[in-house]
């Protein structure tokens, strides 16, 4: 229990119930929280963003994480600890939305946070939670700089910008020298704030190396209205690679688009594509999503709890989207840390995760080790669509299907 | 980059882009020609106009633009009764709060959706989304030519309400010389939630011509709303011809910036227009000088 | 001076408040009503003793957010300087976009069009321009100290925008009170009249724009370091001039308390909002949005004016002898 270390005196909850109407609208915000420490053994800040521009993906990162929750707590808890109470927050999708959950939840208490989901909001979380030693297991925020502030409370247990391009780049070339080479030229399109542009610079100066021409990069605001455009671009420099990094609405015009133009490369191989890895787009757009490439945050396909709790989620009318398995695995890291380290208290639980070990994630990973914050084993995978599913095609280690490029006529 | 296959084709989509935003301009101006205000909850409205069709269709198997004619009339009464019974009253009859007012209304469509529908991007998929018109090397999406057709007929249409009905003459007296229609006996208050049914209407008609090759969530509306009052600037504030031409030529801006300078500072093409517009000419090209 | 003395109480009060209240939940709260009542006192010199609605304040406060940072950041610049030199960039800005709208003779809607245009302009430059750090946005190092700027205490951050705050408080009470003042609420009243009457209203505009711009320029500059981080959407985007002209409007436009006021009351309200809703997403704001209907629709002039009627109201219930003093006053 922290609350031995810390107790939150009388006086000073006197003082933030009693001061002012604004004062006292704010001090009862965190009274049910402290009211509620008194029963439970441990709290656990979930963070996403439910309202707003990235509610989606919040609500589905809530998901994933509320399941996992619902699931040890079924199962006893953790193992001398006791249940998992989850403190639930809403960034509302901005860095201070985030940053005032966090002030909440170390008031609540808790003893680590997961989530965040958008890179700029756990920018600010992790930094927020970091004053307090509160640790912080970032859920997707795949900006590298999340993690290299040296900040001692902040985890990541998926694969940054630098791996995924990296992946992505050495994947590509090995499913085209496989094919027999048939693509030279790529044109990349890319949303423009931390996501899109941020992979487009690390593609601009790794797919030379690999010996692709990039014949154009292509950056669009979020929303875009139109793509129109650049599809017509596209269709003028007939490239053999097309590469989309943007978010899910510009990606279903884009696709949608392009089927209507009737521009066919050779392929469309998305970096952390918001739609070629959704069940969502395949199931709204099958002929658009056909041979579509991906390499993105996936599950592992040969794991039982994964297909487990996929058959779950979807009896729930949800789609089994990485936000949902990747909170669902941060989770049982973080009850495998708690477990280990016996105890709530934060420093102790700091230490337990820098030394995880932990492989009961459903995630195609190598062995779980953290440096700096950074799970080393993590890595993207490379899906595509085929036969009206989503197939993992590399790396072979962890894949149910061979990748079919180029693109049958 | 300048030869014609690109050129050709990128002007016929502003031409067919700019049409929808025609649609949603048309009932912003409107709104504006007699309220004098800038209708803050016409993207709001917009995003519910696309629920809207977008149930229509899964729930009542109605093809949008079947649907368009249930649509307008129900987001007609909608638009009147909000004007009549919240913003009128509400605001007191100052323009700047009104302005609030349409804020709020705003807030709360906007939430009371994403409460209702939660925030994923759905669409529809009628069997003409993929059908285009060829013609020479350009693929013309055939939803996208519905719209431009339909937007002259609904600018045409408001047009001869405008000039020839009762309503439309009750609208003009309104806006000319508030006090003098009142002391005429028209009822301004009835006046305003007509005009803002009117325009709401417009939206509904967007809605419909729009969902075919678009897609809908509760904050989809507000990626047309910047635009919508560019355009009503540039056609000057009020004018029905003017939000029609302002909007094709927006349109072509937008698509001919977007190839030029790329999709993200094109952008700024549009803004820049409007910049310029309000500086040099605040009435924009058909409003009476001011 | 006497005049000064309700600003003075009110910020020795609030001052004090991290003294009794340790709760950083708390005062993060109020570091960020705080931070949006000084982005609502910027907006309400131009808007509410000027008349000019600007629906694009964002230009201002991503402006000195963006100069605090960058600077910093990219030329090694040392944090208070950065500070300091958001709000002159702030204010040069106001200056360049005053001239500019003024001169034109742009008002009402038209003004309001104008500023948001500006404003969505810049946020599309910084969503591509290379020193910004375009799309990835500007991330200012976190490094503790007093002369990074940076406090490992919610309590010391408090009481910056506090003092930011107190000379925002100042500035619109000796606006109020000078020959300044009476030509700017002049210029709102009736332009024409103010022009026929000699008063130099394009002047008198530019300099409302200026010191407006500061202010809010200023709210960006302390976003920027509080935070930490900087991005397009946060620094231009239309959330921040949406929340600088709703405080003071629905605190009491025009008035010296009202931004203030108006921020610690829309703050609360979502919080509330959220409180009595719980965990649905979305209730809150609606909710937030309802209310500020019924903020309009029943106390048209903000909640300053409403208080003030309502005193009105109970003081000539009270009796016969005691509203003659208080109408007398205010007639």
């Amino acid at each position: 229990m922290p609350n031995q270390g810390n107790p939150l005196s009388r006086r000073q909850f006197l003082a933030t119930t009693t001061s002012g109407v604004a004062v006292a609208a704010i001090g009862s915000v965190a009274m049910p929280s402290v009211l509620r420490a008194q029963g439970t053994p441990v709290k656990l800040g979930v963070l996403h963003p439910v309202t707003g521009a990235l509610s989606y993906s919040g609500q589905q990162g809530r998901l994933g994480a509320t399941l996992a929750i619902e699931e040890i707590n079924a199962a006893g808890g953790i193992k001398g600890l006791g249940k998992i109470d989850a403190v639930l927050g809403d960034a509302q999708s901005t860095p201070d939305g985030g940053t005032a959950e966090v002030e909440k939840m170390n008031s609540a208490e808790v003893a680590c946070i997961v989530g965040g989901y958008a890179s700029n909001i756990c920018l600010a979380t992790t930094q927020a939670a970091a004053r307090y030693e509160l640790p912080y297991v970032v859920d997707v925020g795949v900006a590298d700089s999340i993690v290299t502030r040296g900040l001692k409370n902040t985890f990541r247990f998926g694969p940054g910008f630098g791996v995924i391009s990296k992946t992505a780049l050495a994947n590509l070339a090995a499913i085209n020298d496989q094919a027999g080479k048939p693509a030279k030229t790529v044109m990349i399109v890319h949303e423009d704030s931390l996501f899109g542009s941020g992979l487009a610079k690390l593609l601009n100066a790794q797919l030379p190396q690999q010996g692709f021409e990039i014949l154009e990069t292509i950056p669009h605001p979020t929303p875009t209205r139109d793509f129109n455009n650049v599809v017509l671009k596209i269709k003028a420099q007939n490239p053999d690679i097309v590469i989309p990094a943007n978010y899910y609405n510009e990606y279903v015009l884009l696709a949608r688009t392009m089927q209507q133009q009737q521009v066919k490369p050779k392929g469309i191989y998305s970096v952390l594509g918001g739609a070629a890895s959704s069940y969502k787009f395949v199931k709204e757009f099958p002929d658009a999503a056909r041979y579509i490439m991906d390499c993105n945050h996936w599950f592992d396909p040969r794991n039982d709890k994964a297909q487990a709790l996929k058959k779950k989620v979807e009896s729930k009318d949800q789609f089994f989207t990485y936000e949902v398995y990747m909170n669902y695995s941060c989770v049982y890291l973080i009850a495998d840390a708690l477990e280990r380290a016996a105890s709530a208290d934060r420093a102790k639980l700091t230490v337990a995760l820098a030394g995880s070990t932990f492989s009961g994630h459903l995630m195609p990973y190598g062995p779980t080790k953290f440096v700096n914050g950074q799970n080393e084993g993590a890595a993207p995978v490379n899906t595509q669509v085929l036969d009206n599913d989503i197939k993992v095609v590399l790396p072979s280690a962890f894949a149910n299907a061979k990748p079919v490029f180029p693109r049958p006529a | 980059m300048l030869s014609p296959t690109i050129l050709i084709p990128a002007i016929l989509n502003g031409l067919l882009i700019g049409a929808i935003y025609a649609l949603v301009a048309l009932g912003l101006t409107l709104i504006y020609g007699v309220l004098h205000i800038i209708n803050f909850a016409h993207g709001a409205l917009l995003s519910a106009a696309l629920f809207a069709a977008f149930f229509a269709f899964r729930l009542l198997g109605l093809d949008p633009y079947v649907a368009v004619v249930l649509l307008a009339p129900l987001f007609f009464a909608l638009g009147y009764g909000l004007q009549r019974f919240i913003i009128g009253p509400a605001s007191h009859g100052d323009e700047r709060n009104m302005l609030l007012v349409t804020l709020g209304i705003a807030v709360i469509i906007e939430n009371t959706l994403l409460y209702v529908f939660r925030a994923d991007t759905r669409t529809i998929d009628v069997p003409y989304a993929f059908q285009t018109i060829d013609i020479g090397s350009t693929f013309l999406a055939v939803s996208r030519v519905v719209g431009f057709v339909a937007a002259f007929a609904v600018a045409l249409a408001l047009w001869l309400v405008m000039t020839f009905t009762d309503t439309g003459r009750a609208i003009r007296a309104v806006a000319k010389e508030k006090l003098g229609a009142e002391l005429a006996g028209i009822n301004v208050a009835h006046v305003y939630a007509v005009t803002f049914g009117l325009g709401t209407a417009c939206v509904a008609i967007a809605a419909c011509l729009l969902i075919p090759s678009y897609y809908v969530n509760p904050t989809v509306g507000d990626a047309f709303v910047l635009v919508a009052f560019t355009i009503v600037v540039l056609g000057g504030m009020g004018s029905v011809p003017g939000a029609l031409v302002g909007a094709l030529l927006i349109g072509v801006a937008e698509s001919l910036s977007g190839l030029f300078l790329g999709e993200s500072l094109g952008q700024i093409g549009i803004f820049l227009i409007f910049i310029v517009v309000l500086l040099v000419r605040p009435s924009g090209l058909f409003g009476a000088r001011a | 001076m006497k005049a000064l003395i309700p600003t003075a109480a009110v910020l020795a009060v609030l001052a004090a408040v991290p003294l009794v209240v340790h709760s950083n939940v708390t005062l993060n709260f109020l570091v960020v009503a705080l931070m949006i009542a000084l982005a609502g006192q910027g907006w309400n010199i131009l808007g509410g003793y000027g008349g000019q609605y600007s629906f694009g304040h964002a230009a201002f406060f991503g402006t000195g957010a963006y100069v605090t940072a960058i600077l910093q950041m990219r030329y090694g610049i040392n944090a208070w300087v950065g500070f300091a030199a958001g709000i002159a960039a702030g204010a040069v800005l106001g200056a360049v976009l005053g001239a500019l709208t003024f001169r034109s003779g742009l008002r009402g809607s038209y003004f309001a069009l104008v500023t948001l245009a500006f404003a969505e302009v810049l946020r599309i430059i910084a969503s591509v321009a290379p020193i910004t750090g375009a799309g990835v946005g500007t991330l200012i190092k976190l490094d503790l100290g007093i002369r990074n700027l940076q406090f490992q205490s919610r309590a010391a951050f408090y009481w910056i925008i506090l003092a930011l705050v107190g000379v925002s408080l100042v500035t619109a009470q000796l606006i109020e009170r000078s020959r300044f003042g009476i030509w700017l609420i002049a210029v709102r009243e009736n332009e024409d009249a103010a022009k026929a009457l000699g008063v130099n209203v394009n002047g008198v505009k530019l300099a409302a724009m200026v010191m407006s711009a500061a202010i809010t320029a200023a709210a960006g500059c302390f976003y920027a370091q509080y935070f930490l981080f900087v991005d397009s959407g946060i620094a231009y985007g239309t959330w921040i001039s949406i929340q600088a002209l709703l405080t003071p409007i629905i605190g009491g436009v025009g008035t010296v308390f009202g931004p203030l006021l108006g921020a610690l009351v829309v703050k609360s309200l979502g919080e509330a909002a959220k409180l009595l809703t719980g965990d649905a997403p979305g209730l809150d704001l609606i909710i937030y949005g309802a209310v500020l209907v019924l903020v309009i629709w029943f106390t048209p002039r903000g909640l300053i004016g409403g208080l003030t009627q309502a005193r009105k109201l109970l003081m000539r219930r009270s009796g016969p002898a005691a509203p003659s003093a208080g109408e007398a006053r205010h007639g």
